[in-house]
């Protein structure tokens, strides 16, 4: 990961020696400070994004590992023995290894991909550069939440070495089988680190959020009132109020459980036989945990997707040079299901035996968050309806995710009535609901976000072909691989099976099962090609020449194109209307610093 | 640096981060409470009298919040002296509020309620612990202003650091009488 890091750095300094010869340099940066322990938010920005990264490549290798065991339940192959050892004796992944992937494939791509690498990257991007500030409220405190993610990488990457292996209790982690060492080999150590790393993970969430809002409420530049942010900075505000208010209590779930773990204690634990042998511990509850884990579970992945949402908004409205559709009804939205997102968690504990009565206004309010996400969808559609459409990967991504927030989204109202839950829930179906909605959508809004930002984080290009490749087997292969999931899961298939060809009941979907194998493999070297795409562009990539490629209206654009820390050489420029100026008065676009006209009317 | 303008800001962006951290710490409670009001409404819970030392330890905690609000005053007069002297004795009532937390744990134990004993009692070692850890955070930001304070190469002026540690140790003040108002009523 560092050597990814450094490896760019380097290349930066080259190319920063050709090219970059901004005057407004206060003073000179050695190579630790400018690339390693960088206060500058654009380069804690690429930090996030690049470990981000290296992280998704190891999570997406996971899936395609556990896939090839779902996929082909009797071959062999000795490779796999090779890089995994003893976990893949013969050829063949151990019941053991396979849970362990699965954990740590839902580990990393939920809290280190699409929390920190999504959220972290263009949080730390944008939110100076669009409401004109000249870096983040504390920016130390910005470098701090950067490395005690790379903390939590440490930790966790190192949870993949140890002799009994990382943990395989599922991402969840929920107890007793997390509580007890003794309870499975995936019990062991590796929760212990696992423990760790997420709570070092929280501290960096929460030091990251809190700046965020600071900024974001009290550094604008002037005239950039709160209703002229662009969507993604309203986005991101709500993406961090959400964190900053459920991660702590997370903290406080895992507190317990590390308590239940070492020192004895009884929070989660009742009533437990290990191997025939009745444990001491009385009174606890295993639900508990499940109640503080999901009040965090549940609004992460709200703050997994309204980052998505908020650069999807605005990619689409610059690409089809029109305003975005209803901008006053997406904020409304994203306060909405900022709202909703706290009172909802218990629908995913409809079969633990809460109670019915109870259940059944949390189906209610779980309905409710279809109400703003039909607005959003609404908005989208509108904003490019009649759009003079520029089909650029960006757009293109940000289209899927419309396509594939709503085919994911609809299946969200099946599962949020607790009486089909009854059956559905802990099947295939739910696997193809989250991986759509939240997986598939998300990763288009931040593919969206890297291919339209990219030049203003290098001053380049990323290679277009690669990105129409990379969108159209994306899409195409998202759809592939979730979509017979819907099938299997109402069959009633479970998930998290290691071996379902002993099982005559779904022994029809062998074939379907190796399809959608075969398809991750596909998928995944796509995005390999994007990992190619995203490096070679860093140092090879059409050179930016003019300031502002996409003729959008954000502050962003008004900065150089390869910015110094601080983003304005000058002043910093005054706001004067609000972000989605587009194709008004016989103009294609008009900047947000562009003073109202007199024969004007502001928006 | 010097030809940038001067950046807007409303307040200072470390008071609000700490508004925003102190909303953030209160959540983590928040969730510890509501886990323990959730225990409480099941089978089998065992109630107690807390350790009466926490009723000292309320005192000397309250005494701690008088001392640097005076510090915080002291230092806006410049008074140097005075306030290396109160935030000094602020730090040591913050060192003696987590002694007095301790021995209340032992006292705990010794009648009978250790740590792996009733999930009441682990709950009460739990949450006045992560409180106590928070308490001493602000021991150590307070030494870190006692040694900027003896500092004779720099010169601070600036009233906002010891703000943001007055406003936090209040902040964590009011977050013991919550918690030892909670844990009193819903025992």
């Amino acid at each position: 990961m560092s050597n990814e890091a450094t490896l760019h750095s380097q290349q930066e300094v080259m190319h920063g020696a050709h090219d970059h010869h901004d005057h407004e340099h206060h003073h000179e940066d050695n190579f630790i400070s400018k690339y390693v322990f960088s206060l500058d938010h654009k380069m804690i920005a690429k930090q996030f994004l690049i470990t981000g990264i290296v992280w998704a490549i190891i999570g997406a290798f996971f899936s395609v590992v556990f896939r090839l065991q779902l996929g082909f339940p009797d071959a062999t192959f000795p490779w796999l023995e090779s890089i995994l050892g003893h976990w893949a004796k013969g050829g063949r992944i151990t019941p053991e290894a396979y849970y362990a992937l699965v954990t740590m494939h839902g580990t990393i791509l939920v809290f280190f991909v699409l929390t920190a690498g999504l959220s972290g990257t263009f949080s730390n991007l944008l939110i100076p550069l669009q409401v004109g500030a000249r870096d983040m409220a504390s920016p130390f405190m910005n470098c701090l939440s950067y490395w005690f993610f790379f903390l939590a990488s440490l930790v966790m990457m190192a949870s993949l070495f140890v002799q009994t292996g990382p943990a395989s209790g599922g991402w969840t982690m929920y107890p007793p089988l997390s509580a007890l060492g003794d309870a499975s080999i995936g019990s062991k150590i590796g929760v212990d680190l696992w423990l760790i790393s997420m709570a070092l993970f929280v501290v960096s969430q929460l030091l990251g959020g809190l700046n965020y809002i600071s900024t974001l409420l009290n550094m604008r530049t002037k005239g950039m009132s709160m209703t002229k942010m662009p969507l993604t900075i309203w986005s991101f505000f709500f993406t961090a109020v959400l964190g900053v208010l459920s991660f702590p209590v997370l903290l406080s779930g895992f507190i317990l459980l590390l308590m239940d773990r070492h020192a004895g204690t009884s929070f989660y634990l009742s009533d437990i036989f290990i191997a025939g042998k009745a444990l001491a511990n009385e009174g606890g509850s295993a639900i508990l945990y499940q109640h503080l884990f999901w009040f965090l579970g549940h609004p992460e992945v709200y703050i997994i997707i309204l980052p998505a949402m908020g650069m999807v908004s605005e990619v689409l409205a610059v690409s089809s040079r029109k305003p975005i559709f209803g901008y006053l009804a997406m904020i409304g939205s994203l306060f909405a299901i900022c709202i909703l997102a706290f009172l909802v968690w218990a629908h995913h504990m409809f079969v633990t035996g809460l109670n019915p009565f109870l259940g059944a206004f949390f189906v209610l309010l779980t309905l409710l968050i279809a109400v703003p996400s039909a607005i959003k969808v609404f908005n989208w559609l509108t904003t490019i309806w009649k759009g003079n459409i520029r089909f650029t990967p960006a757009s293109l991504f940000s289209i899927g995710f419309v396509s594939t927030f709503i085919s994911g989204g609809l299946t969200g109202i099946w599962l949020g009535n607790s009486s089909i839950d009854i059956h559905l829930h802990d099947t295939y179906f739910v696997i193809a609901h989250f991986h759509i909605v939240m997986g598939v959508s998300a990763f288009f809004g931040m593919f969206a976000g890297i291919y339209h930002w990219f030049p203003k984080m290098y001053g380049r290009f990323m290679n277009n072909t690669i990105g129409y490749i990379h969108f159209w087997v994306t899409l195409i292969g998202a759809y592939l691989i979730f979509w017979p999931m819907h099938y299997e899961g109402m069959a009633g298939m479970p998930r998290r099976y290691f071996d379902y060809s002993s099982w005559t009941s779904f022994n029809q979907f062998g074939g379907l099962n190796q399809f959608i194998s075969i398809v991750v493999i596909l998928v995944f070297a796509t995005q390999l090609l994007f990992v190619f795409n995203f490096f070679y562009s860093i140092f090879k990539g059409r050179k930016l020449t003019e300031q502002n490629p996409w003729k959008a209206t954000s502050l962003e654009w008004t900065t150089p194109i390869n910015p110094g820390h601080g983003n304005w050489p000058g002043e910093i420029p005054e706001v004067h209307r609000w972000a989605y100026d587009y194709s008004k008065d016989g103009r294609d676009f008009i900047p947000q610093t562009e003073p109202i006209g007199p024969n004007e009317s502001a928006h | 640096m010097h030809t940038m303008s001067i950046q807007r800001k409303k307040i200072h962006p470390h008071k609000y981060s700490l508004w925003i951290a102190m909303g953030s710490i209160t959540m983590m409670f928040i969730g510890f409470t509501s886990a323990y009001v959730v225990k409480r409404s099941q089978a089998n819970w065992l109630a107690f009298e807390l350790p009466h030392i926490f009723w000292l330890s309320t005192a000397v905690i309250l005494l701690s919040s008088l001392t640097i609000h005076l510090a915080l005053k002291q230092f806006k007069e410049r008074n140097m002296q005075r306030y290396k002297q109160l935030i000094t004795l602020t730090a040591v009532l913050g060192v003696v509020f987590a002694a007095c937390q301790w021995i209340g744990f032992s006292q705990l134990k010794n009648s009978g309620l250790p740590l792996n004993g009733p999930v009441s009692a682990s709950f009460i070692y739990v949450i006045v612990g992560v409180h106590m850890l928070h308490v001493l955070g602000g021991v150590v930001a307070l030494l870190i202003m006692f040694a900027r304070a003896y500092r004779t190469r720099i010169r601070t002026y600036s009233s906002v650091p010891i703000e943001v540690a007055a406003t936090y140790w209040h902040f964590v003040d009011v977050l013991w009488i919550y918690l030892l108002i909670f844990l009193s009523i819903a025992r």
